[in-house]
């Protein structure tokens, strides 16, 4: 259904250029979720807002179920506003606040013509009760200050259902929520996947969270503007082949002590990521990465490979057995 | 053991435009010579207060009904509520030091990381700008930074990384015996995360100071913490060791959030929310704080508010029925 073609993005910053997203291709099919996770900087928000249309690439395509959208026109691009939307990460900044949430919900009922007079008021209960809000008139007249975090959160996922997308665009829609309501969010978000069968991109910096709600679907890596790995969940988590993927998983700190505190470690080569600015030569990741080897990752960018069920962007990850086996070391 | 901090029955309130917030309730804790202690909580559970007050340092609308902080050194005790002016600005920095979650918002932007150094050091009595150098050199390459390259540099001009790595190094500059941290990898990348728990493990080997750190965040404790305090509306509802806490949870709030958290190795399992929502501080529910989200409540948690029980040695829950409290 979306479609990246080798799409990037630079944005320029006092006559410097930066590149956000870099030659990044991507697909995402009817229903299924891909989870984009990487650290800040690495471009997935903004590869998030190309596929919403809220960013335009500098080169490439964005593709709805097969056209450019920025030659859609007339009905054609209704139909993708309507198909795509975007829930975003601060719940705080996302709500109009002087606005109550009936007429936040209202709003798009109204301007795509899905529910007028008596039957909107309906419509805006029903969006509150799929989003657990409920009893619905508790809501209907709060504004977002009077609601929590969590609350204000759940009326940004009810204004994206409500104009019955097939694609939502989830960019950390749970990280600012705190720990014991956060999961009720991303299981709402879970329930609505198999109510309704709309597709995600599910952009989180947390592993752990693309692995729960993703489990079933597809993760891509993002490192400085490029897609690095990119797999199934399950063998992404499981049996990691780019080594920026592997220090990452080796990285995160886990919930329980004994997991946390014996899971083998990866020494980089440097603590600190390169700037945006002054991206390395060849694959971006050598200066940091164990295995680099000089004369070739310094040089060569490596492209997307297929690896088994995974494609990897790594000259060393590519050749069988070059990367010590994970699951033997562990 | 020997505590270093004893803090009791400490309570804390604010005063606010709707009414008066109840931010820390009877507070009872120590912090012993050579422990990490990790406090768990999400946002009003208290836990920065219990840290600002621990430094003397709560903003002027909290005021403190009742309670002592108590710092143990040398045989002696001080009353750290009481200090006066000169001895308190000695206690911060030399006794306890402070490092605070946004390195950017507590670094000088128009001083040189040198001079930051210089200031501190001199401001605690410390003349010799050689004898500081060669401390700060030290301290720079325990946090894995290039002295040279970051001692001229001003804190825009680092990554925040590399700021947070300078607060460490700043916060050890005076050899305080206890570090106290506010949310310490939060915003942080995950790399650069790891970096941080492994200097903070690292640091507290070579110096010996004891550690508390705040966070909202499980994972932290499970890696860092030696005990681990739960803490809910003001109080701490649960305290342990981390393995205690981890996998003999005995505080339904407790339990909540461990099954609330995923983790990215280990089973794929089901994840459960705690129902409802975290107390209003101005209006706390009477008896538990916790029976309106309990799915072990019983008429008397309705009524009365459970003390710290004894579980076992050093484990303690604040619920009347954490015999039958299960993970």
């Amino acid at each position: 259904m979306i479609i990246l073609e080798r799409v990037s993005r630079i944005f320029r910053s006092r006559g410097e250029a930066i590149r956000a997203v870099d030659d990044v291709s991507l697909e995402i099919g009817e229903g299924q979720v891909m989870s984009l996770v990487g650290e800040s900087g690495s471009g997935k928000t903004t590869t998030g807002k190309m596929i919403a249309g809220l960013v335009t690439p500098s080169s490439g395509r964005v593709l709805f179920e097969g056209r450019d959208i920025r030659t859609l026109d007339g009905a054609a691009r209704a139909r993708y506003r309507r198909a795509v939307q975007i829930i975003h990460q601060d719940p705080y900044a996302c709500l109009n606040p002087v606005r109550t949430v009936g007429d936040t919900l209202a709003a798009p009922l109204q301007l795509y013509g899905l529910a007028d007079g008596r039957s909107r008021n309906a419509g805006i209960g029903e969006l509150l009760e799929r989003v657990e809000l409920t009893p619905a008139s508790a809501f209907v007249d709060k504004y977002p200050h009077q609601l929590s975090g969590g609350q204000r959160q759940r009326v940004a996922v009810a204004r994206a259902l409500s104009v019955q997308p097939k694609f939502l665009v989830a960019d950390e829609a749970v990280s600012m929520i705190d720990v014991s309501l956060r999961i009720s969010l991303l299981n709402l978000l879970l329930k609505l996947r198999q109510e309704t069968g709309v597709a995600f991109l599910f952009i989180t910096h947390d592993l752990a969270l693309a692995r729960h709600f993703g489990w079933d679907g597809r993760i891509a890596v993002m490192y400085l503007g490029r897609v690095v790995d990119v797999g199934p969940t399950r063998t992404v988590i499981e049996d990691p082949h780019h080594p920026y993927t592997r220090a990452l998983l080796a990285a995160v700190p886990e919930a329980d002590p004994h997991i946390t505190r014996t899971k083998p470690r990866l020494r980089l080569r440097s603590q600190d990521p390169p700037s945006l600015l002054h991206l390395p030569s060849g694959c971006a990741f050598h200066p940091r990465c164990p295995w680099a080897e000089s004369g070739l990752c310094d040089v060569i960018r490596p492209e997307l490979t297929h690896v088994r069920a995974q494609e990897v962007a790594c000259h060393v990850a590519v050749r069988e057995g070059a990367l010590p086996d994970l699951a033997a070391t562990t | 053991m020997d505590s270093l901090l004893s803090i009791r029955d400490l309570s804390i309130a604010y005063r606010g435009r709707g009414g008066t917030s109840q931010a820390l309730r009877e507070v009872s804790l120590d912090l012993y010579r050579d422990e990490t202690l990790g406090l768990i909580g999400e946002s009003g559970s208290g836990k920065t207060t219990l840290a600002l007050a621990v430094l003397r340092m709560l903003p002027p609308a909290a005021h403190i009904p009742q309670g002592q902080i108590l710092y143990h050194h040398d045989g002696r005790t001080a009353d750290v509520l009481s200090l006066g002016a000169e001895r308190l600005r000695r206690y911060r920095g030399e006794e306890v030091a402070m490092v605070f979650q946004s390195a950017l918002s507590s670094l000088n932007p128009v001083l040189r990381i040198w001079d930051q150094f210089l200031d501190t050091a001199r401001a605690h009595g410390e003349t010799d700008p050689a004898r500081v150098r060669t401390r700060t050199r030290e301290l720079l390459s325990h946090v894995q930074l290039e002295p040279e390259r970051v001692l001229s540099a001003f804190p825009h001009e680092l990554s925040g990384g590399m700021r947070q790595r300078v607060m460490l190094a700043l916060a050890l500059l005076l050899r305080p015996r206890v570090v106290v941290l506010d949310e310490p990898t939060t915003a942080l990348d995950i790399l650069t995360q790891r970096t941080i728990i492994d200097l903070l493990r690292s640091l507290r080997r070579e110096f010996g100071f004891s550690m508390m750190f705040i966070s909202h965040d499980l994972s932290l404790a499970a890696e860092l913490a030696d005990r681990v305090a739960t803490m809910y509306a003001g109080r701490i509802v649960e305290i342990g060791t981390t393995d205690e806490l981890f996998y003999e949870p005995r505080h339904p709030y407790t339990v909540g959030l461990l099954q609330a958290v995923p983790t990215v190795h280990g089973d794929h399992r089901t994840l459960h929310s705690i129902p409802g929502s975290p107390p209003n501080l101005q209006r706390l529910p009477a008896g538990c704080k916790f029976h309106p989200r309990c799915p072990y409540v019983r008429p008397v948690c309705t009524e009365a508010e459970p003390d710290l029980l004894h579980v076992s040695n050093g484990h303690r829950s604040a619920c009347f029925f954490w015999d039958e409290v299960r993970r």
